[in-house]
């Protein structure tokens, strides 16, 4: 069997068990939720319409929107909930994933319920009220047992929707099978997007089916259907959740933002841990600031991240100081701000850099950003899909007065595709990139330092600072890792032919950082 | 003898004020009767009848049963007291014809098995065969279905049964067919009912006295014979004109020589 495949096999009682939770959470909530809500607004014709209304309203938000709404959100009351019992919310990974599902998988439910109610005949209402039944024995036996093959097919939809959309919940931390799709969509590993289709459409379609047994039964009024389709639910729900009671315990979860460098160091860090005795859990595809402000509040316990990247970010500096007064000045910050401790520099530096075409450069006679400036009118700019809105991107344009004719942003892989491609000219790239060196790209120099230096270093959680196993097992990392073999490892992922999983690079560094070439 | 139910003055109005549905509508109901409540559509008839076990809450008035206001209670307990038969049958189609029956005995918190005999002998009651206990209602005739519905309203035992146009429904002779079992049961179970019905020659030919409805008021209330009887005026005297004009037509042809036939 192909390597990829074996890797996606291996990945998948986590993966499944993580979405098969999350979607149940969710979809349990909805139903909670949404049937009471859907009782009272048959009975209030105001409610009905608010609920309506602002359940289609948030049917209307991307899903990946609503997820991302949910973090700032769960950040705020954090810090209220901090402030004033003392406890902190996750605002990263199960919760704001399931807070964002229960709300899609809302509407639906409610739609149906009320529907269902509504279309109850009012003859039979009346004479459930004439029979001397309470309001309360007429909703529980004729309106609901009425009503119920409409509302079963709510929460069929409620379920297939959720079940989809939980595939998102990978881009805010959460583990679900989207990590296969959005780590596949990153490295090019398309076995792995297929994988993570096939496995979440097939899950839908499962519970689809179950749900679908189950509504033929409430409308035939057919109890053995409807526990057949009950039994089918629990025991596979059963079956997929067991990996989640067995493990758990001591798990180091290790964050990894959205380019396959991360990745790949993600999964050293994660072998590394493994081999000391604990379990790790990635926490893959996290946006620049989500990252940091995840570790800070201890959703993660460690990442790689780059000096200069908190310089500017975290920490808002605008100066750009020499490399080893920067790190000094960064650990001191950190630890006293935010309790952070940073473990060390790996030995490799991540810069922000343009990059143009050697030949496209040499045409243009252009060698530095001072000579880019000039002929930027005329030119596009790719960059990846944070750039724009960073600070070094202001400093550069600052500094050299830069105003190119049009700037795309791409996700990064399709940005270097695009240079290639000549649909833009330069990009911001990334020096520890592979594929600098395999395109043949060249860095444009930068004589005013208008961006700091980007050394990546080794950042660990406020709850794990200091922890004994932790330290074990990353400190032989520290200064471990070359430009070099940085970029190799960056390229055997980045690559278009013969790729490899960022497993097998990580396995590759591991080799070389066993070697120490300090 | 005081009466069993008293109507004392009762109005509503479902448009805020507008107009009247029932219009201080007064009505005594001695134990034991039968009583029908006629007029055309819109009259009022259908609020009248509601107003006994509160399905409609009157704006003004009063109502009491054994001297009792009806609205000192709760409203579910006093309905489980009160036999109710729909004008569209209303059974509830998600229940068996058994459990259609059983369902205010279950709601009074009968014991088990008492239910269950009750079931059958209602059943017999109402010359049904004991296996459809177990059917669902859809699988019933009309007839059939209306003949549960009079099951269900009187299986807790009622001393009061409340009929809105009950045989409105059914083809003419199973309607004379049902209407006749109920007369009987009225009769063998003491039971006092009040019948809302626009069909006046079944109020003539079933109801002890008639009240007469038009535009939410009381126009008359009389046995049957006073009614039919000269004395009426207006809209009474119209629409009693109906049966005793049907009954002289019925009367004619059965006098008359049968001529075509002798070719027949």
């Amino acid at each position: 069997m192909d390597e990829r495949t074996v890797n996606a096999l291996g990945l998948l009682p986590n993966y499944l068990a993580q979405h098969v939770l999350l979607s149940l959470v969710a979809i349990g909530l909805g139903i909670l939720i949404g049937l009471p809500l859907a009782v009272a607004a048959t009975r209030h014709r105001g409610l009905r319409l608010a609920a309506l209304a602002a359940a289609s309203l948030v049917q209307t938000i991307p899903g990946l929107a609503l997820l991302a709404l949910f973090y700032p959100l769960l950040l705020g009351l954090s810090a209220l909930t901090q402030s004033t019992i003392g406890i902190g919310l996750p605002a990263l990974g199960f919760l704001p994933s399931v807070m964002a599902l229960t709300l899609y998988a809302l509407l639906p439910v409610l739609r149906n319920a009320i529907a269902g109610l509504a279309g109850v005949d009012p003859a039979v209402i009346e004479a459930a009220d004439a029979v001397g039944m309470t309001p309360a024995q007429r909703l529980v036996q004729v309106e609901a047992p009425l009503a119920a093959p409409v509302v079963m097919a709510g929460i069929r939809t409620a379920a297939v929707w959720t079940i989809g959309a939980a595939t998102l919940s990978t881009s805010v931390g959460q583990t679900s099978l989207g990590n296969y799709i959005f780590s596949g969509l990153q490295t090019e590993n398309w076995i792995f997007v297929l994988f993570g289709c096939v496995i979440a459409a097939l899950l839908a379609l499962a519970v689809d089916q179950l749900l679908g047994l189950i509504e033929a039964g409430v409308t035939r009024r057919d109890r053995a259907r409807i526990q057949a389709g009950l039994a089918g639910i629990v025991i596979g729900g059963g079956i997929a959740l067991t990996p989640l009671a067995l493990g758990a315990q001591h798990t180091y979860l290790v964050g990894a933002k959205n380019f396959s460098e991360q990745f790949i160091l993600a999964e050293l860090i994660s072998e590394r841990l493994v081999r000391e005795g604990a379990t790790a859990e990635r926490r893959q595809g996290l946006g620049s600031a989500i990252a940091f402000r995840a570790l800070a509040s201890s959703d993660i316990d460690v990442y790689v991240d780059y000096s200069g990247t908190l310089w500017t970010n975290v920490m808002e500096r605008r100066d750009s100081p020499e490399r080893q007064a920067m790190l000094d000045e960064l650990t001191r910050w950190m630890a006293d701000r935010y309790k952070v401790q940073v473990l060390g520099a790996l030995g490799f530096e991540n810069a922000y850099a343009l990059a143009m075409k050697r030949e496209r450069a040499a045409e243009l006679g252009v060698h530095s950003i001072e000579d880019l400036a000039r002929l930027a009118p005329k030119l596009s700019f790719g960059t990846d899909l944070e750039f724009l809105s960073r600070p070094e991107w202001s400093a550069l344009k600052g500094a050299y007065a830069l105003n190119f004719a049009e700037e795309r942003s791409y996700n990064p892989t399709f940005m270097y595709r695009a240079l290639r491609t000549g649909d833009v000219d330069v990009i911001s790239a990334f020096s520890s990139d592979g594929r600098i060196a395999a395109d043949g790209l060249e860095l444009l120099a930068d004589p005013k330092h208008a961006i700091p230096s980007y050394d990546a270093v080794l950042l660990i959680s406020p709850r794990r600072a200091n922890d004994e196993l932790i330290l074990r097992a990353l400190e032989p990392l520290i200064g471990a890792i070359t430009p070099e073999r940085m970029q190799e490892a960056n390229f055997m992922v980045d690559r278009d032919t013969n790729k490899v999983s960022p497993r097998e690079a990580a396995r590759f560094l591991a080799r070389s950082a066993d070697t120490p070439v300090r | 003898m005081a009466a069993l139910i008293e109507l004392d003055k009762v109005s509503k109005s479902f448009d805020g004020g507008h107009t009247l549905a029932v219009s201080e509508a007064t009505l005594d109901v001695e134990a034991g009767q039968l009583i029908a409540l006629v007029g055309a559509s819109g009259s009022g008839k259908t609020t009248t009848l509601k107003f006994i076990n509160r399905l409609v809450e009157p704006d003004s008035g009063m109502v009491r049963i054994e001297g009792e206001p009806v609205d000192a209670g709760d409203a579910a307990e006093l309905r489980r007291r009160i036999g109710y038969v729909f004008q569209g049958i209303g059974l509830f189609p998600h229940m068996s014809v058994g459990e259609n029956i059983a369902i205010t005995p279950e709601l009074l918190g009968w014991p088990r098995a008492e239910i269950a005999a009750r079931v059958n002998e209602l059943l017999d009651l109402v010359e049904l065969p004991q296996n459809y206990a177990s059917r669902s209602p859809s699988e019933l005739s009309g007839g059939q279905q209306q003949r549960v519905a009079v099951a269900r309203a009187i299986a807790a035992r009622p001393k009061i049964v409340l009929m809105d146009e009950p045989f409105g429904a059914l083809d003419p002779i199973t309607r004379d067919s049902v209407r006749s079992s109920y007369q009987y049961l009225h009769g063998r179970l003491g039971l006092t009912t009040i019948m809302v019905t626009h069909d006046v020659q079944e109020a003539v030919l079933l109801a002890d006295r008639i009240a007469v409805m038009s535009a939410g008021r009381i126009l008359a209330y009389d046995t049957p014979r006073a009614l039919l009887s000269n004395g009426a005026q207006g809209d009474v005297a119209n629409l009693m004109a109906m049966p005793k004009r049907q009954a002289e037509r019925i009367q004619a042809l059965t006098n008359a020589e049968p001529q075509e036939d002798a070719h027949g």
